[in-house]
């Protein structure tokens, strides 16, 4: 409980409290800090349990990288798991709770996994859990599933407004430190359009750490916002490079309560001429026994917590460093009025000790929260114990080169950091500071001048821009690589999945030594914090076991995101009813109207029945087909794909695409058309009509629309350039009306003028035009339920006037529309393919088409058609079946198998309806050998529903087989 | 998020084609025998380099074109029309 405020300094605002809670404690901050510099600043230590151990954690950092702080905050829709305490922007009224610990965090049951350690290493699941092979489903998923991951999310959906920005520059600036700011300047002096990306809510990075700087600072902050091409995003995560200079960022608007109408985030799709990435760099930790225990901290997050939130993070301190950074947050510490402030340098030489207690070649190999242990390196001499309550460690500085690696540049080796910096550049971006291993405010200023001149000049604004940089004061690092110091007890290497040095090396000796095999074997880098600041320790351990240098290990690929994004900002305005667009037809109105249920079939809005009072679903759906069998019914079908063909060569087209010829076709003729794909499975049906000598209609199923046209395009416009013919979609240009029963006749003939109805005139598949009020319709004489029927196609604005027309012209025949599921009881009666039996694997014979496929003439599938496996006589083929239990209901998809028990499947069961022709249940299937079985009974079964049916195998056409109604 | 450069509406996203696969497969003639259409539906090069492919600007002019692109590195070459022969394979 050490960590206090000061009595001065850093970015907040004094004069304002902010009350929040943490575990149901109130506390106070100030505006200005993040959740973890508040806590801090109320001695907050212990913020949470490690992921597998449940080990006591606290704030190990002041940024994005931080594994142990995560906490739960807000509440319902809005709570949102797993937030890094030193992200979140302290806000009056702040929620939060810690995570992954039971009964309180202070005292955690959780904490006994610790004492199993040894058997719950890297892997151990793949080792356990097999025996006795029943415990699996009943005990031990269960368990895992309730021990599992650390944050709970909500069920309630997110209330709140995201947008989405498509952003268009000449150069993106990913980064707001001294380097970024320069190239910004540079480039929007230049006159180019320039975007600046900050993740933080204050401008500088490294700026804020040092009063000296603040000058600069405010004067270049105060010249970018001067110039008007200069669009600065704050709050704004770069998260990932993609393909063609592509790049995605996140802006985040508040964490706190919004207004109405207020936006959350907003996801930005950038695609900017040249890109500067200026992401500063991430420093790492070194490995050491209890290296993740609450008192321990980055060095550079202590000087953060110092300088930016005027917080200490403890009374007395250890920094313990392998390079020169550190001493700043040393001096910081010992500026700040620490009791005590002592580096540990692991190399022999270190800095200017300027009344720091430095102990120079020792290294830490212990801390317990109250003292830290140490050793001279080499082992020789006495360990010695100083008491503190905040150990700072440094390993070193990582160039953030996640962007750079994403875009498809490779790492080279930095020697000097002992890590990997940006390679050479494939895509239009460039690194500038310390992103490329440039430290020092000044060097890193003078970087971004160069890098914000170069990428003017490329985007078409040379520029010889200049303007004051601070003062050149490159330090060296002077870094000597400490990856590990051995000792009993456990060293982290990811802190958040509890990764520690003695998993990688046994992940090397289990066989999983490649870098990318390691990571997934012992999760390490797998977190939210994504390995940012233990990743190339742990490929360093990975090389020590190899015998090899970290060089050659490498790290895993970079791939967005650089840090986690919330799908609202993905989904932006597009959910619920935005979520797709939604297609209605001409009639939709009429629908809504008169009560019908409608329901999405892909991206229409359909009529699937129309209930009247007192009804319920069935009830309707059988009243509407009976209605149609005995009398008459109309029917909205405008979703079907309807495309208009015409040319001297649209019946060569036509021949070379269908299985069926459609040359013969006379004018004033519909036909059935089968379409295959080019391996010879069925891929669509639908019509084509002859309306004119070179003129013709093709009909396609609704869902096969845009993908029956896409081919027609394919082959018109690449393999058959010579044809001499165009067509086009006219879907919604044609509102389509399916009038059916035995009364549909005496229906049109009555709304009907200039067209000839009688069966002499107007045979089945006859098409023609007449009128119905002066309207100009066509009809065309096809059948879908097997009934006497006719397709009215009215131009969509007239339609609700045709279907009115109909409707008041059948009225004394007991008309009334029916929907969807009505036409499908009718369509399974009389055993008509639809999407169930076309699903992409049948071919015609198995549909019992196999007589309409042309035995001469190109067409579209004919070669491919002809392979064994698709002429076999054992293919199952669609066939017809009914319970033997007139009671008993069937389920699509059951198979069916010739003994109860038996696992032989001899096909499945596509669609099933209850019949009103036959007053039960029946069902169209795929049935190998199918006409053996004819008559025979087999049982439908579906072992997942503990359900089995006796069946009995019929012709699939229940309705009038001679087909004597369609022809009436 | 690629962009094809479509002659006829300029450099579009991805998301408003369809790709479709190998531009250099061509449909064998009517009488070319099985094996020439299986090779035509089934078997590609799929090289880890410089690729002739269709893609359809469903979204723009609905035109299909044929576009050099490197499978490895995402660059794109030229689109052209069907028709068109493309003005160079990059090495």
């Amino acid at each position: 409980m050490s960590g206090h405020r000061l009595p001065r300094g850093g970015f907040i605002d004094r004069s304002r409290r902010l009350a929040f809670r943490f575990d149901g404690k109130v506390l106070e901050g100030h505006p200005g800090d993040t959740l973890a510099s508040a806590l801090i600043a109320n001695g907050v230590t212990l913020v949470g349990r490690s992921f597998k151990y449940h080990r006591p954690r606290g704030i190990l950092t002041a940024g994005p990288e931080e594994p142990n702080a995560l906490v739960e905050l807000g509440e319902e829709g809005r709570t949102e798991p797993n937030t890094k305490a030193t992200e979140v922007e302290l806000f009056d009224g702040l929620v939060a709770r810690s995570q992954n610990r039971w009964p309180s965090l202070a005292f955690d049951l959780g904490a006994v996994n610790g004492l199993a350690g040894k058997m719950i290493s890297a892997g151990f699941y793949y080792k356990t859990f097999m025996w006795p092979a029943a415990f699996w489903e009943k005990v031990y998923e269960p368990l895992i599933r309730r021990a599992a991951g650390l944050g709970r999310a909500t069920y309630a959906p997110d209330p709140d407004v995201y947008e989405a920005m498509n952003d268009h520059c000449d150069v993106l600036v990913v980064g707001g430190g001294p380097a970024g700011f320069a190239t910004a300047r540079a480039a929007g002096s230049a006159g180019a359009r320039v975007i600046l990306c900050e993740r933080e809510s204050l401008l500088g990075g490294g700026l804020l750490l040092d009063p000296a700087l603040e000058g600069w600072r405010s004067d270049m902050i105060a010249a970018l916002e001067a110039i008007p091409e200069v669009t600065i995003l704050k709050r704004t995560n770069v998260f990932g490079y993609y393909d063609h200079n592509c790049l995605g960022a996140v802006e985040k608007l508040s964490d706190g309560p919004l207004g109405e109408g207020e936006i959350r985030q907003r996801y930005h799709v950038i695609r900017p001429k040249q890109v500067v990435l200026a992401t500063g760099a991430t420093e790492r930790l070194i490995a050491f026994p209890d290296n993740d225990r609450p008192g321990v901290m980055m060095a550079g997050a202590a000087l953060v917590y110092l300088r930016r939130f005027g917080v200490a993070p403890g009374r007395r301190a250890v920094v313990f460093t392998n390079n020169d950074s550190a001493y700043a947050a040393a001096r910081a510490l010992k500026d700040a009025g620490l009791e005590r402030v002592a580096v540990v340098d692991a190399r022999g030489k270190g800095q200017e000790a300027g009344g720091l207690d430095v102990r120079l070649a020792c290294e830490v190999m212990g801390f317990d929260g109250r003292r830290v242990a140490l050793h001279r390196r080499g082992g020789g001499g006495n360990a010695e114990a100083i008491e503190a309550d905040l150990l700072c460690v440094s390993g070193g500085w990582n160039p953030n080169v996640d962007l750079a690696s994403q875009s498809g540049a490779k790492t080279a080796w930095g020697a000097e950091l002992a890590c990997p910096i940006p390679g050479v550049p494939v895509q239009a971006e460039r690194s500038a500071g310390a992103a490329r291993g440039v430290f020092g405010i000044g060097a890193a200023a003078r970087d971004g001048l160069a890098a914000g001149r170069e990428a003017a000049r490329l985007a078409g604004f040379p520029t010889d821009a200049d303007f004051p940089l601070p003062k050149d004061d490159p330090p060296a690092l002077a870094l000597v690589p400490l990856w590990e110091v051995r000792g009993r007890g456990k060293s982290f290497v990811d802190l958040q999945h509890d990764v520690t040095t003695d998993d990688i090396r046994l992940a090397h000796r289990e066989g999983f030594s490649h870098i990318e095999h390691a990571k997934r074997y012992t999760t390490h880098n797998m977190a939210t914090d994504q390995g940012k600041i233990g990743g190339l320790v742990g490929a360093a351990i990975l090389a020590e076991a190899r015998g090899e240098r970290p060089e050659a290990v490498g790290l895993p690929t970079f791939r967005p995101y650089t840090a986690p994004v919330a799908f609202g900002a993905f989904a932006g305005r597009a959910t619920g009813d935005r979520f797709e667009p939604i297609r209605r037809t001409a009639l939709h109105d009429w629908h809504v109207g008169h009560d019908a249920v409608m329901q999405r079939a892909g991206a229409w809005m359909r009529p699937f029945y129309y209930p009247k009072a007192g009804e319920d679903a069935w009830t309707a759906i059988l009243r509407e087909a009976r209605m149609v069998r005995s009398g008459v019914g109309v029917c909205d079908v405008s979703t079907l794909g309807k495309i208009d063909l015409q040319g001297p060569d649209a019946v060569v087209f036509l021949d070379r695409l269908y299985a069926n010829t459609m040359s013969t076709l006379p004018v004033g003729r519909a036909r059935y058309g089968l379409m295959l794909r080019e391996d010879g499975i069925v891929f669509d049906d639908g019509t084509v009509t002859r309306l004119g000598p070179e003129h013709f209609l093709v009909t396609t199923t609704t869902g096969e629309a845009e993908a029956v046209l896409e081919h027609m395009e394919f082959h018109a416009q690449t393999v058959w350039p010579e044809l001499d013919l165009q067509f086009c979609s006219v879907t919604d240009e044609w509102a389509q009306m399916s009038v059916a029963g035995p009364r549909s006749r005496d229906t049109l003939t009555k709304a009907v003028a200039g067209l000839a109805l009688s069966n002499a005139s107007f045979p089945f598949v006859a098409a023609g035009e007449g009128t119905i009020g002066e309207v100009p319709v066509r009809l065309f004489r096809i059948s879908f339920s097997g009934e006497l029927a006719y397709e009215v196609a009215a131009p969509s604005g007239f339609a609700e006037q045709i279907w009115e027309a109909i409707l008041r012209a059948g009225r004394e025949f007991g008309i009334a529309p029916y929907g969807l599921e009505a036409m499908d009881v009718l369509r399974i009666e009389k055993g008509h393919p639809a999407g169930q039996e076309l699903g992409g694997f049948t071919t015609a014979a198995d549909l019992g088409l196999g007589r309409l496929v042309k035995k001469s003439g190109d067409f579209v599938g004919r070669i491919l058609a002809g392979r064994p496996a698709l002429i076999d006589p054992r293919r199952p083929r669609l066939t017809g079946i009914r319970p033997v239990d007139k009671a008993q209901r069937l389920r699509g998809g059951a198979h069916l198998v010739a003994e109860p028990g038996s696992l032989d499947s001899l096909g499945h069961v596509t669609s099933v309806t209850r019949s009103v022709e036959l007053e039960q249940w029946i069902g169209l299937a795929l049935l190998e050998e199918a006409e053996s079985w004819r008559d025979k009974r087999v049982w439908a079964v579906s072992p997942l529903h503990e359900e089995r049916v006796e069946v009995v195998v019929t012709s699939p056409c229940f309705v009038d087989p001679e087909n004597a109604r369609v022809r009436a | 998020m690629q962009l094809i450069p479509c002659p006829f509406c300029g450099a579009r996203p991805e998301d408003e084609f369809h790709y479709r696969g190998d531009a250099s497969v061509k449909r064998p003639a009517p009488d070319a025998g099985e094996q020439a259409f299986y090779d035509y539906v089934y078997t590609r090069a799929n090289p880890r380099s410089w690729h002739t492919e269709w893609w359809r600007h469903f979204a723009g002019c609905r035109q299909w074109l044929k576009v050099e692109r490197n499978t490895l590195t995402h660059e794109v070459g030229a689109a052209v029309s069907p028709a068109e022969t493309l003005p160079h394979t990059p090495a």
